[in-house]
């Protein structure tokens, strides 16, 4: 199933990484009566990471982190207020429009809700058609041949049973890979996959989960796998990203950061996850109390302070918390690692 | 195309749909037979009126429907000289021609008008007749001599001293039973009109018809310009579906681009489309129309053209910016954006098809408005001044006060007809509306 | 206590009329709820588990072809009410309900205080003082300062205004509460602490639940007993113990195997294949076509067959134990 081995060429590139993001800010200004500036929405406010290439990486975070944000401007739907993102080594700001478009190609996304995400009005050959007749792709042999490979990719065989289909007559999952099918027919290095299960049934998640896995993998394709739900990112992604609030608040590989979670909102998260498990209904979770924070007017310091039961008052809520790296590879950003 | 097809499908399902496509069917049919069969130049030739119409009543109903009600009005007869025995008396430079016109008359009703219409060739000196009305009780009233010129027309009717010799109208009087009787019956049987005409060529003929205008005519019943309705309510069908299409694929295409154009660019287009949109919502369309007519032209598709120009920013941009805004939110045009489709590409291909099934019930029951609209300006006295409307009939009947006359068929048919366009494509468009409005589906 | 039940359902169907055929969306479930007792109705989207809730409170969209059963709560069968005596004595004041989403559904012109106090002044006709009192007493009970009485819905996060709505569902003190989904669309956190708040609810008043939702780790926060439901009917009814740890039906084993867990280094399955069509659902089990345990009975309907106390499953797997016809 494997594609060719690497060459040594391509060892060699993938020493430099797929995707490095800097300092990246992502702000929606507010506007009053359409020109009068009442304030921003930081949605992504000073993130920094970096993706390798093959590398499956999950950015686990609550509606309102700022985690969609951050995917929609990877994809460049958003222009960033301030920060880089490289890919493959050259700024996404110094693109112009023709190698904005061939960008587009090289990255893939699928999105939560796969009903939505498909035109109602065009069949599935039409859907898949779109991007390659965008990207000059006009001969209709090519066309069909390229759309068919997708679909067996996606485990919608045979294909012709398929192709003259409308998105409402697929069940959510036939959708989905649908939506999948299309973010790969570009043949994309990376996939931006926005909550692609929170809206399945709960026998589809795994299947798709498991799909997206195993083409990111046969195709060592760069994964960033966006979820509020970290029970499912344990066998689908390598890293974690936990986000809170517009900015990283921890990264790690993933059993090491389930394993040994440093933050204290990911232990947060950790504990207020349930198992099944009959004993949940003896118990009362430990929740920390309050709300994220605003995006428009976040709290100064640590943005996690408010709600942190050991925040630790002249430290959190004065100053941003600077990335540290308590155990190797794991970073956290809080002051408890000074 | 296989949702559209599903959807017509469905369509059999609702009655009214099918009684509404009926309609459509049958107004479009009757169009293309009447675009062949009475060619444009034709209609606007007959349109004009004039000579030709001189063998037609004037203001005569439909025969159909005083022959429903039991009436026995009479419809036109012509009595052809050419069906005639002609006696032929020559003389010294000359003769004598004795032309018999016969006709039976067996309507209880009077005839509207007599006329005799004569037409002799060149000759030196005109002839000279005499005529003489001869009832079926051999009764024989002279009508006096005329000098004929090459085409002449003799009016019996207008015979004013015939009248007071009468005491009716001729067109009653000459064929009264009793002429005490203040309100005369018809003496039914074989009527004579003798022309005895002294000629002075050799050879010479004289061709006379006797026209007996009927008090009905034909479908339609004519005018007070003698014109058949038919050609006017025929040649209104496609007129009228032709401006009320127009106009609604005019504004509708033009419309949705510059509200789907605004709500994806956003910004100041949007906010300038909106602007232009309320200005122009407040200046009203009728006067306007008016204006343009009177100081301008009020050809239909001068009309045609002022109102889809004035039809682009109308309440319509609001109505599709509503129904677009939540479409440009959504998912799948987020992702045409992330695999690089352009502008137009999104505005063109996945905003606008998705709101076209709401659109189509909307555009179908939009088309008789604007049939409505043309009808309305035609009543206002701006109606195209050479072309047959439906419009043209109404404003005609309404200014020759055919009400009061009681000519109710010249108000009623085109009336009919414009409520058989607007019920049509009202029962199409509510049935496509539950077919492809998912909100109003009943279930 | 145990004698008669809160709630008794006896063969309770709802087919709806589409423009496709007979939808059978509730097909003659069987199950009780006893008082301070949470059921957890599970089931995957379209299996049919709204329409139940919905037809407990009959309300019920136009299209209803069929609906029948009987709905014993505290021995009176309340599906012979007539519609005014159910309105008047029943809904919301007995049996309330946080509907799906009902979130998003608050009247965003009025204050939040006035829209959980309308049950009682429209069913118990109180006055408004009275009715906001009230108000403030179940907000604190949700955990809601009582200073948002006087906002606006918009003025408030997702996890706040569902508790507003579940304040208003429990402002009537009703007998039983059944949740549609009450928690699918907010974030972990909320999750979670809403979750808390249902707990102390049943705890300090006995209120009984019932629990519609898909998401087996979070159903597993209340329930004390587990209806799973497929394709319109009951596959296994049993205490949560039971359920979660020892699952009968071989669809409540594929479907616990499928829930991805934090705590599990096992990586979860997925069930193969497609629930029924629920306009011609097949004969036999509904199940058996993507069963891996199917045989031959598996052609025929299968029966609840009991096993154990308070337990029932769907499966012929389990008919010889019991013995039925």
């Amino acid at each position: 199933m494997n594609t060719s081995p690497p060459s040594a060429a391509a060892t060699a590139t993938s020493e430099t990484p797929l995707v490095s993001v800097r300092d990246l800010r992502t702000w929606f200004e507010l506007r009053q009566w359409g020109f009068v500036r009442v304030g921003s929405v930081r949605a992504v406010d000073g993130v920094n990471f970096t993706l390798k290439r093959g590398e499956a990486v999950a950015f686990v975070g609550e509606s309102g982190c700022g985690k969609s944000s951050l995917a929609r401007t990877l994809l460049g739907l958003h222009q960033p207020t301030a920060g880089v993102v490289e890919f493959e080594g050259r700024s996404m700001a110094s693109l112009n429009s023709r190698e904005l478009l061939d960008y587009r190609a090289r990255v893939g996304y699928v999105q939560q809700d796969p009903y939505g995400a498909l035109p109602p009005f065009m069949d599935v050959r039409r859907i898949l058609r779109e991007p390659l007749i965008i990207h000059g792709i006009r001969n209709r042999a090519e066309q069909e041949r390229r759309i068919r490979k997708v679909l067996e990719e996606t485990r919608l065989s045979p294909p012709d049973e398929y192709l003259p289909k409308f998105p409402h007559m697929l069940s959510g999952g036939q959708q989905q890979r649908v939506v999948i099918a299309r973010a790969l027919i570009l043949e994309p290095s990376m996939i931006i996959a926005d909550e692609p299960v929170s809206m399945l049934d709960a026998s589809v998640r795994v299947e798709i989960l498991s799909l997206l896995r195993r083409i990111q993998t046969s195709h060592e394709l760069t994964l960033a796998f966006i979820t509020h739900d970290l029970s499912t990112v344990r066998h689908f992604a390598e890293r974690i990203f936990v986000m809170y609030a517009g900015r990283i608040v921890e990264s790690a590989p993933v059993e090491e950061l389930l394993n040994h979670p440093q933050h204290p909102y990911t232990h947060a998260l950790l504990a207020a996850l349930a198992d099944p498990d009959p004993d949940n209904a003896l118990r009362e979770r430990e929740v920390p109390s309050g709300e994220a924070p605003s995006l428009l007017n976040p709290p100064s310091g640590c943005r996690f302070h408010p709600r942190c039961p050991h925040a630790m008052s002249g430290v959190c809520d004065v100053d941003d918390p600077p990335d540290f790296e308590p155990r190797r590879g794991h970073i956290s950003s809080c002051w408890l690692h000074r | 195309m296989r949702a559209w097809l599903s959807g017509l499908l469905e369509l059999r399902k609702y009655p009214s749909a099918i009684i509404g496509m009926a309609i459509i069917a049958f107004l479009v049919g009757l169009s293309v037979y009447t675009v062949i069969t009475v060619p444009y130049s034709q209609a606007l030739e007959l349109w004009r009126g004039g000579e030709q119409w001189r063998m037609h009543p004037v203001n005569a109903g439909p025969a159909w429907v005083d022959r429903l009600r039991g009436g026995g009005k009479p419809e036109t007869m012509v009595i052809s000289s050419a069906d005639s025995d002609i006696d032929v008396e020559p003389f010294e430079g000359g003769q004598r021609l004795r032309i018999p016109l016969e006709f039976d008359y067996d309507y209880t009703a009077f005839p509207s008008e007599i006329n005799l219409f004569l037409s002799t060739p060149e000759l030196k000196r005109e002839p000279f007749t005499r005529l003489t009305w001869i009832a079926p009780d051999g009764d024989e009233t002279p009508l006096g001599g005329h000098r004929i010129a090459r085409e002449d027309r003799v009016s019996i009717t207008q015979d004013w001293a015939l009248e007071r010799r009468l005491g009716h109208v001729p067109h009653v009087g000459l064929l009264a039973r009793d002429l005490d009787d203040e309100s005369p019956q018809v003496q039914p049987g074989r009527y004579t009109l003798v022309l005895d005409a002294i000629v002075f060529d050799e050879d010479a003929r004289i061709d006379a018809d006797l026209v007996l205008y009927g008090r009905v005519h034909g479908l339609a019943g004519t005018d007070h310009q003698r014109r058949d309705l038919v050609v006017a309510l025929m040649w209104g069908t496609p007129v009228a579906l032709a401006f009320g299409l127009l106009a609604a694929v005019g504004t509708t295409i033009t419309t949705l681009i510059i509200a789907a154009t605004g709500v994806w660019y956003g910004g100041w287009i949007d906010a300038t489309i909106q602007r232009l949109t309320e200005v122009n919502m407040i200046l009203p369309l009728l006067p306007i129309l008016v204006m343009v007519g009177t100081l301008y032209s009020t050809s239909i598709w001068l009309m045609l053209g002022v109102v889809v120009a004035l039809g682009i920013f109308s309440a319509g941009i609001k109505m599709y910016r509503a129904m677009l805004l939540p479409i440009r939110q959504s998912p799948y045009i987020e992702a045409a954006c992330a695999y690089g489709a352009g502008n137009a590409r999104i505005v063109l291909r996945y905003m606008i098809p998705r709101i076209l099934p709401v659109l189509i019930p909307t555009f179908v029951t939009l088309i008789p408005t604007f049939v409505f609209l043309e009808a309305s300006l035609a009543v206002l006295g701006l109606g195209d001044p050479i072309l047959p409307t439906w419009g043209k009939v109404l404003n005609d009947a309404q200014s020759e006060s055919a009400l009061y006359s009681q000519y109710y068929y010249w108000v009623l048919s085109p009336a009919a007809l414009l409520m058989l366009t607007g019920l049509g494509f009202a029962m199409l468009g509510f049935a496509l509306d539950r077919v492809f409005n998912p909100r109003l589906r009943a279930f | 206590m145990a004698s008669t039940p809160l709630l008794s359902v006896e063969d309770l169907k709802l087919h709806y009329r589409s423009s496709r055929g007979v939808v059978k969306a509730v097909d003659g479930l069987s199950f009780d709820i006893q008082r301070n007792e949470a059921l957890v109705v599970l089931g995957e989207s379209g299996c049919g588990k709204s329409s139940l809730a919905k037809t407990l409170l009959r309300i019920l969209p136009r299209n209803v072809h069929h609906c029948s059963g009987r709905v014993m709560l505290d021995g009176t069968d309340i599906m012979a009410l007539d519609e005014e005596r159910f309105r008047r004595d029943v809904r919301w004041l007995r049996i309330a309900m946080v509907m799906q989403a009902s979130m998003n559904a608050l009247n965003p012109v009025v204050r939040v205080g006035e829209q959980v106090a309308e049950p009682l002044r429209v069913l118990r006709k109180w006055d408004r003082q009275r009715a906001m009192r009230k108000a403030a007493e179940v907000f604190e009970l949700v955990g809601i300062s009582t200073d948002f009485l006087q906002r606006y819905p918009f003025e408030l996060s997702g996890g706040m205004r569902q508790r507003v709505v579940l304040a208003m569902a429990l402002i009537t003190d009703p007998e039983l509460v059944i949740l549609d989904e009450p928690t699918s669309a907010l974030d972990v956190l909320t999750q979670a602490s809403i979750m808390n708040v249902l707990k102390r609810i049943k705890r300090e008043r006995g209120t009984s639940f019932m629990l519609i939702t898909h998401d087996v780790a979070t159903s597993s926060e209340i329930a004390d007993r587990v209806a799973l439901m497929y394709a319109g009917q009951l596959v296994e009814i049993s205490t949560a113990g039971e359920f979660f740890r020892h699952p009968a039906h071989p669809y409540s084993k594929l479907l616990m195997a499928s829930v991805p867990r934090l705590r599990q280094e096992q990586r979860p399955a997925h069930i193969p294949g497609q629930p029924p069509n629920l306009l011609a659902p097949p004969d036999g089990c509904r199940f058996a076509d993507r069963c891996p345990s199917r045989f031959q009975r598996c052609a025929e309907d299968p029966k609840m067959f009991r096993l154990g106390y308070r337990r029932q499953v769907r499966c012929w797997l389990f008919a010889e134990g019991g013995k039925r016809p």
